[in-house]
């Protein structure tokens, strides 16, 4: 797939986007000289570090069998992987719109399984989202309208490092007045750092018990009487505090990142959280806020459901879309044997690498990546944003930006190689 | 290559042509003038006693955006009774109330529609919009663009701004967001259920802004109009779905003062207040407004019974209506300082009262009003039922007795509601093809399409003429799109993508500055990274060619 804009001149480059968090943020500065990249304002560790790695030698940039080989004799050899494999998985799924689009079209003339290598997170919103369904909010309406964060369980700051920065801390609104939004943490506190300028408060409790807090808050918000003296290890008086101060909010929002609540049946805790929003929401307004999809989690579910009509975790196998969001986890099919071919796409941190396992596996990864077995093919792929253009989704699932090429690289793109391998098999089989 | 299609009934309504035995003829997608007596016939099609007609255009069905994608994901019970597997031509999906996009364009195609528009597309989600429809084959499409509840237009007008730059605003949103119309969603109503306020009047002040929808609806059909966009403003108006909102319905067309507008899903918003449960039909009352006005039009947005899902951007409406939601789950969103979204899905029982006169009311507006120009087939996909119902709603529209039979198993109360019964229309051939052809075409602009002059293209679509309309109208026995057969009794044979159909009247430059600014003030993203570029298009459509349509002077 053609791409829309060519690599830029060497320099300073503003309105960069950052495709390494959920937050998508599109305002960096970064610097070029030659192939390095050094981000000059608007980063975070986590944009440093994606940005900055040392670009990888052009060499070698595809395996077969550990040997050095074109990227045409690797993408051959994928596809003969593929015709031969009785069920194959498609996950990692690292990667950005046209490389979800080339990955479906991949999955189904292999009768794939397709799953992320974050969708672990995503479930645990998903079961919600279809049991019950939820009042959620986005970025811009937090910066502009939440006058209450409460913070359930996550380590935003680590995972989104600016998040407080662009949604928190901003001095005025749309709405005139002060800003002032006063932040909760509950469960764990603020991490390495919370929100500058805001007033913050912290309950500490067992992220696992989370679930009981927000029974509580619920029922207390809902002016019911409860006998209990504490909930979550927490005295009840605290929570007939927070109940109150939700109430009383005008704005009020709960931020929870799945990919911290790590636990069985943590989507009870997220349903938790739902039904207080909910019931709130019969006299004030509030919202949740589910952070997540880095890694191109949420470009990849968005593609699978326009196209299919379901999303992650979805089986190709039979010929029409079968999704089972407990069956179809490639790392449990990888640990339980039941497939027999691995291809992993992983184009935005070398650091994600595939499950260790005994089956042929094949590699689409950021240039540069250790892997701890090798492969049987290695393709080193351009990182969406990096070496060349793509979109990918925010958090929300609302916005899709627009990502630019920053330096000329010989490496393909995810989705020309799974386009390649596509072709290649067409040629290889009438499958 | 010239093709001929010989010997078929022609409906072509822009023509005048009724039913009169004509032969077509096409060459490079196009219709062309008969050729000369030396010219050879490379191609040719015996259609006596078929039915011709253009394709058909929907001009209201939530095909793509964020609002669709929370449906599909919110229903795999939905989805997974109706599978589409892959074949060598067309790929794996899944269809019924929410269906995937590839689903949405066979299925489309093989009901011998060609074109199909968006009605809600936020400008922050714009960009997954037309990804979505990129990847909807078979058809053309194109998208409104929704303004009225964000924060800019709403800042705007409450600072009382010269309106020449609320139409530089508009006609930037527009050329950024690639759009052919505008659309306003119960108007300032979704921002100010944003500061926890439940209804919104006609002339309800905004809790903050301390505008009102009829403001708001009259400053957005003023730039429309002054803009030259060939549609005229669409509008959802206040009070979805409340028993007296037939009243905010025509307090709205008179706050458009005489410009033109569009009501959609007009059903939704023709309710009175009257008998034992506060709940009547206000279909005559609406008709008659809209017989006498001539800019007025509409589209019915009927519903039909069964399992469906309703998508709306009526964040303040689809909250109020959660405890109906069936199965019994629903989403609801603020999005972005610019606009909302509420998804639930729904099943309307024709033994529920409201519900069967809700159906009855829809009808009722098919067959009071008097001009088929100025009224659309729609069941405001999917939101009243999915688009796959049409031949069914066209079967009610064509035939009284077919139409009281099931008038008949409806709730005895609603029937007792409406005049149905008594209303002896019956809908022709001919005007099935102005509510489905002629009609939107010539509404949204779209000279080429529509119609079955020469220079039109060729998206053509043959009918076997059966007594049982809905059998007849689903599964055309031949569509072409682009002059090629893509579809063969009523099944995909040859896989298209369509085109994308734009508007991009003039604006001052200056705004862009404005708007930079909004967004780096107040927003999370940068405006720049809003506009969707031609490339970017391409890419999405499978190369999909953008048509943009001239503004009127």
């Amino acid at each position: 797939m053609p791409m829309p804009t060519a690599p830029l001149p060497p320099g300073t480059i503003h309105d960069v986007t950052c495709p390494f968090c959920g937050l998508v943020c599109d305002d960096l500065v970064v610097e070029t000289t030659g192939p390095r990249l050094h981000v000059v304002a608007n980063g975070c560790p986590l944009a440093v570090a994606g940005f900055e790695r040392d670009p990888a030698s052009d060499g070698a940039a595809a395996r077969v069998g550990g040997r050095p080989a074109t990227v045409g004799e690797a993408v051959t050899a994928a596809a003969r992987l593929l015709c031969e494999a009785r069920q194959p998985v498609l996950a990692g799924l690292a990667t950005d719109v046209a490389g979800a689009r080339a990955a479906t079209q991949l999955a189904e003339r292999a009768g794939a399984v397709l799953d992320h290598m974050n969708s672990a997170a995503g479930v645990r919103n998903l079961l919600v989202l279809q049991d019950s369904g939820w009042i959620t909010t986005t970025l811009s309406e937090v910066r502009n309208h939440a006058d209450l964060l409460i913070v359930a369980g996550a380590d935003i700051a680590r995972r989104m490092p600016r998040f407080f920065e662009r949604c928190i801390g901003n001095r005025e609104t749309l709405f005139g007045g002060e800003r002032r939004c006063d932040v909760v943490y509950l469960g764990r506190g603020p991490g390495s750092e919370g929100a500058a300028g805001a007033s913050s408060t912290v309950i500490e409790c067992e992220v696992i018990r989370l679930h009981e807090a927000f029974a509580v808050l619920k029922a207390l918000a809902g002016g019911r009487t409860i006998g209990a003296t504490e909930a979550a290890g927490v005295p009840m008086a605290r929570w007939r505090e927070l109940a109150e101060r939700c109430r009383a909010a005008r704005y009020g929002v709960i931020a929870w990142m799945a990919a911290d609540l790590d636990f069985p049946q943590a989507d009870l805790t997220v349903q938790g959280i739902c039904e207080f929003v909910r019931d709130l929401n019969r006299h004030t307004r509030f919202a949740g806020l589910p952070l997540g999809g880095s890694e191109g989690e949420t470009t990849a579910d968005a593609v699978l459901l326009w196209q299919s009509g379901f999303g992650l975790r979805t089986s190709l196998a039979g010929g029409s879309p079968d999704q089972d969001v407990h069956h179809y986890s490639a790392e449990r099919m990888v640990r339980r044997g039941e497939t027999d071919l691995l291809l992993w796409v992983s184009s935005f941190n070398a650091a994600r690498t595939p499950p260790a396992s005994d089956i042929p596996t094949i590699v689409l990864g950021r240039a540069g990546m250790t892997l701890s077995q090798e492969p049987a093919v290695f393709i080193a792929v351009g990182t969406p944003g990096v070496e060349h253009a793509g979109h990918l989704f925010r958090t929300d699932r609302v916005v899709a930006l627009p990502l630019r090429a920053l330096r000329p690289s010989p490496l393909p793109s995810a989705a020309e190689v799974l386009t390649a391998i596509d072709a290649a098999m067409r040629e290889l089989t009438p499958c | 290559m010239l093709t001929r299609l010989s010997g078929g009934r022609v409906y072509d309504p822009a023509h005048g042509i009724i039913g009169q035995v004509r032969d077509l003829f096409i060459r490079d997608g196009r219709l062309v003038a008969p050729p000369g007596p030396e010219e050879r016939i490379d191609r040719e099609y015996d259609l006596s006693d078929r039915v011709v007609m253009a394709g058909a255009i929907d001009m209201h069905t939530h095909i793509g955006g964020g609002k669709l994608n929370i449906a599909r994901a919110m229903l795999p019970e939905d989805h997974r009774g109706d599978l589409l597997a892959r074949t060598d031509l067309t790929r794996a999906s899944s269809g019924h109330a929410a269906p995937g996009t590839f689903a949405t364009g066979y299925r489309y195609a093989e009901m011998g529609y060609t074109a199909c528009f968006e009605p809600a597309i936020l400008p922050v989600n714009a960009r997954q919009a037309h990804m979505e429809m990129g990847d909807t084959p078979m058809v053309d499409k194109g998208g409104y663009v929704m303004l009225g509840s964000d924060d800019f237009l709403l800042r705007m007008v409450a600072a009382g701004e010269d309106h020449r730059r609320i139409n530089d605003y508009v006609a930037w949103t527009l050329a950024a967001t690639q759009c052919i119309g505008v659309k306003v969603v119960n108007p300032g109503g979704i921002s100010a259920f944003k500061f926890n306020q439940r209804m919104l009047n006609i002339d309800e002040r905004h809790p903050h802004y301390g505008v009102t929808p009829r403001d708001i609806v009259r400053v957005l059909s003023r730039s429309v109009h002054e803009l030259g966009i060939p549609h005229p403003l669409h509008v959802h108006a206040s009070n979805l779905g409340v028993p007296g909102s037939a009243e905010s319905t025509l307090q709205t067309i008179r706050a458009a003062e005489g410009r033109p507008i569009h009501l959609t899903h007009i059903q939704f918003h023709s309710y009175g207040t009257e008998g034992d449960r506060k709940f009547s039909s206000g279909a005559a009352r609406i008709a008659e407004v809209i017989n006498h006005t001539a800019g007025a039009s509409c589209d019915v947005g009927q519903i039909l019974f069964g399992q469906t899902v309703t998508a709306s951007g009526d964040s303040m409406a689809q909250h109020r209506n959660a405890a109906h939601a069936s199965p019994r789950k629903s989403v609801i969103m603020d999005i972005e300082c610019e606009a909302g979204c509420g998804v639930l899905p729904f099943r309307y029982r024709d033994k529920n009262f409201v519900n069967a006169l809700q159906w009855a009311i829809g009808l009722e507006i098919f067959l009071l009003i008097n001009d088929p120009w100025r009224v659309f087939l729609t069941t405001d996909h999917p939101n009243g039922a999915p688009f796959t119902s049409y031949p069914h709603l066209i079967r009610l529209l064509m035939d009284r007795g077919f139409r009281n039979e099931r008038l008949g198993q409806l709730h005895p109360d609603a029937q007792g509601m409406t005049t149905l019964k008594s209303l002896k229309r019956e809908y022709t051939l001919h005007e099935i093809a102005i509510l489905t052809r002629a009609g939107p075409a010539k509404l949204l602009g779209l000279d080429d399409l529509g119609h079955l002059g020469v220079g039109a293209r060729a998206d053509i679509t043959v009918y076997r003429d059966l007594r049982d309309r809905e059998r007849m109208f689903v599964a055309p026995e031949y569509v072409f799109k682009d002059g090629e057969v893509v579809v063969r009794d009523g099944r995909v044979v040859a896989v298209a993508w369509g085109r994308y159909h734009v508007v991009r009247p003039e604006y001052d430059r200056g705004i862009e500055r404005r708007v930079g600014e909004h967004f780096d003030r107040y927003q999370t993203m940068r405006a720049e990274h809003l506009r969707i570029s031609e490339g970017e298009m391409g890419d999405f459509g499978h190369g999909a060619e953008l048509v943009t349509h001239p503004c009127r002077e």
